[in-house]
């Protein structure tokens, strides 16, 4: 009947054991054929696998019937081409700068409906719809779908909503694994360190490359709450409204450590070679343990109990093994979940964008954050979720009492949710009922501003 | 404006037994579905209008489906906020395209600074609140004037009832038994002119409502009145505290 409900449900598999991880190498030794594939053959894999692979999809029910946007292609954009490179936040140059997007819905003839999504850490471009009829009938939607379609939270049926893959990240945007102009190898490491700043940068051309002056509202969360933020101090008039989900001005000193950690565990692992693993089999043990860690804090105390509690894998009672590493029914979602994030993404792009997210500080970068937002044109929907402890609800706070104190147009909410973090993806009826609303509202009025 | 009647206002303070509360449905712009009259929200909300200078920073406490808060921005070009606690007014409000933030009055209002608003609106809620005089001091701290619509408990059906059958007051204006009424005090104008003296506020007009009007001056207003709107000021002279 509801999403949600479908949701638990699809959520669930995991603890029907739909992919119990019964090995204890999760994330272990990569098949002794990859070493000897080559550099092109590799990245063709990967290539593959990134586009097999979708952010949480259990979560994510999808939806091919006339709520779907159907089959959708990702397109790709070549911006900051010389001689005008992107100037980065740390000074240095890059371009060009390949940008990988995809659209739903149709764009207005007054160009007055676009929403733009910023994604989280590891989403991507693909927020909605399927690449492929096998990708239907394996179920592999957008990170978003249950959000974005025809008569969902954001309707494609009035709006026109892109999302594009950000700098640093390894889904088809230019980040550490793309090859640099002047080498000919992957940057690796010496890909230039990227902030949220440039990341909105260069969503900020892609949206003027596509012809669109004003953007009705830019739409994130976590992390892409942050770049919404951004956005919306940087180019005031670009966006009409900034909807910003389970984010923060500046990530908690808690988060930085959770971050650390998961970098850690990526450049500890021997295979890491500083950055240097392109063609080779890569630090997958460390990336996979770095997810681990984070996929914790994505969650609540309460929906791991519910959904797990201490139920054991495959045994019903302790077998007293050391190393054995599964025991547990959660220790085996967690090993799934980290497997598999290794399929798709690349530790350096991991490294970077986490140090991006632990870099952002509207309060450092414009003096404080009441300076920041009174830059700031667009009305503002903030949103929390009481059992987020990764971004929780006091740092949304923070950002409605500067937006209050500086006479800017805001409403607030928090949620009352169990999910944790992950709230903004996963329940989105409630989300639906005031988003809805909120951009209606929004064009309504940008209409009578600027009448067609 | 008089013609829609007014949706009850519900309480800020997460009480569960308000009137029956609206149900929202898709909201529609410049135009809200049906709801049930209440007279006596439509009677305090035109009187709160009456009072309000045009063009004023309003901030309203409790502000329900903040349909109060749309009238004064499009009709007397004021600049809005509103404070709710329930969901469903949230939702209302950000339909009307009016800004609200989801809040509980007992817990301050930190989102504001001293002296952000010119008026805060506090109807029907003061009563319904932990902490009446806290909340109070709060309102005087981020607004310079409010206005204060507050149900008189000395009036005299409520005494009679009390007097003669021995039960607690169930009135018009009051339409609760003990046990899910939202209202955790119970004061008379009497009582709310004795805190507001105590804390050194000062009443620029007291209108008692009686049969449904306000009026500017009546005959033991304390026995007749249903309930009393107050415009309140904080004094110039005395030093903003927090």
């Amino acid at each position: 009947m509801s999403v949600k409900s479908r949701q638990v449900q699809v959520r669930g598999e995991s603890e029907t054991g739909i992919r119990p991880a019964k090995t204890a190498d999760v994330a272990g030794p990569t098949p002794a054929g990859d070493r000897n594939l080559g550099w092109s053959q590799t990245r063709r894999i990967a290539r593959i696998m990134a586009a097999m692979s979708t952010e949480l999809i259990e979560e994510s029910p999808p939806d091919v019937g006339a709520r779907s946007v159907g089959i959708v292609r990702t397109q790709f954009a070549t911006l900051f081409a010389p001689p005008s490179p992107l100037v980065l936040a740390n000074s240095r140059n890059l371009g060009p700068i390949t940008v990988a997007y995809e659209t739903y819905g149709q764009l207005s003839p007054q160009r007055d409906n676009a929403i733009f999504v910023c994604h989280a850490l590891t989403g991507d471009a693909h927020a909605a719809g399927y690449r492929s009829k096998e990708d239907i009938t394996a179920r592999k939607a957008g990170w978003w779908d249950g959000f974005i379609g025809p008569g969902k939270g954001l309707d494609t049926d009035k709006y026109f909503v892109i999302c594009a893959n950000v700098l640093g990240g390894c889904q088809g945007t230019t980040g550490p694994s793309s090859i640099c102009p002047e080498t000919g190898q992957p940057w690796g490491r010496d890909f230039p360190v990227i902030t949220v700043e440039d990341m909105v940068a260069v969503h900020a051309e892609l949206v003027r490359s596509l012809g669109i002056e004003r953007l009705l509202a830019v739409v994130g969360g976590s992390l892409g709450g942050m770049q919404v933020l951004e956005w919306a101090v940087r180019f005031p008039d670009q966006l009409a409204s900034a909807v910003v989900l389970a984010s923060s001005a500046r990530l908690s000193t808690q988060g930085i450590g959770f971050d650390n950690v998961g970098r850690a565990a990526i450049m500890s692992d021997p295979n890491y070679n500083n950055g240097d693993y392109y063609g080779a089999a890569g630090p997958r043990n460390g990336l996979a343990l770095a997810r681990m860690v984070a996929h914790i804090t994505y969650l609540s105390e309460a929906s791991i109990e519910n959904k797990f509690g201490r139920r054991l894998q495959d045994a019903s009672t302790f077998t007293f093994d050391l190393i054995k590493e599964i025991e547990f029914q959660f220790e085996s979602y967690l090993h799934y979940q980290g497997r598999r994030f290794v399929d798709r993404f690349d530790a350096n792009s991991y490294i970077y964008l986490t140090k991006a997210m632990d870099f952002f500080d509207l309060e450092k970068t414009y003096g404080s954050l009441n300076a920041a937002f009174t830059r700031a044109q667009a009305r503002f929907l903030v949103v929390s979720y009481d059992s987020d402890w990764l971004y929780p609800t006091p740092q949304s706070k923070e950002i409605v009492q500067s937006l209050v104190s500086t006479g800017k147009h805001v409403s607030y909410i928090e949620f009352h949710s169990a999910k944790g973090h992950d709230a903004f993806l996963i329940e989105l009826e409630q989300l639906e009922a005031l988003v809805r609303p909120f951009l209606e509202r929004t064009l309504a009025e940008v209409r009578v501003e600027t009448p067609a | 404006m008089t013609e829609t009647p007014s949706p009850p206002r519900t309480s800020s303070t997460g009480g569960t037994a308000v009137a029956p509360a609206r149900r929202i449905k898709m909201p529609r712009i410049g135009g809200a579905p049906y709801c049930m009259p209440d007279p006596m929200v439509a009677l305090t909300n035109n009187e709160i209008m009456k009072h309000m200078p045009a063009g004023s920073r309003v901030l309203d406490l409790g502000c329900g489906d903040g349909r109060l808060l749309e009238i004064l921005r499009d009709a007397h070009g004021c600049r809005v906020q509103g404070v709710e606690v329930d969901e469903r007014g949230i939702i209302a409000c950000v339909s009307r395209g009016v800004p609200v933030i989801h809040g509980d009055l007992d817990r301050g209002l930190p989102e504001f600074p001293n002296d952000s608003f010119d008026y805060a609106v506090v109807s029907q809620t003061l009563q319904q609140v932990k902490f009446p005089k806290r909340v109070l001091e709060e309102i005087l701290r981020v607004a310079h004037r409010a206005l204060v619509v507050v149900p008189n408990f000395g009036y005299w059906k409520g005494r009679l009832q009390h007097l003669l059958g021995g039960r607690a007051p169930v009135t018009q204006s009051l339409p609760y038994e003990w046990y899910n009424t939202p209202n955790l005090h119970f004061m008379s104008m009497l009582d709310f002119r004795a805190l507001v003296q105590q804390l050194d506020i000062r009443i620029v007009k007291e209108l008692p409502i009686i049969k449904g009007r306000a009026v500017d001056r009546a005959w033991a207003a304390n026995l007749r009145a249903e309930s009393a709107l107050y415009v309140l000021e904080r004094p110039e002279t005395r030093p903003n505290h927090s």
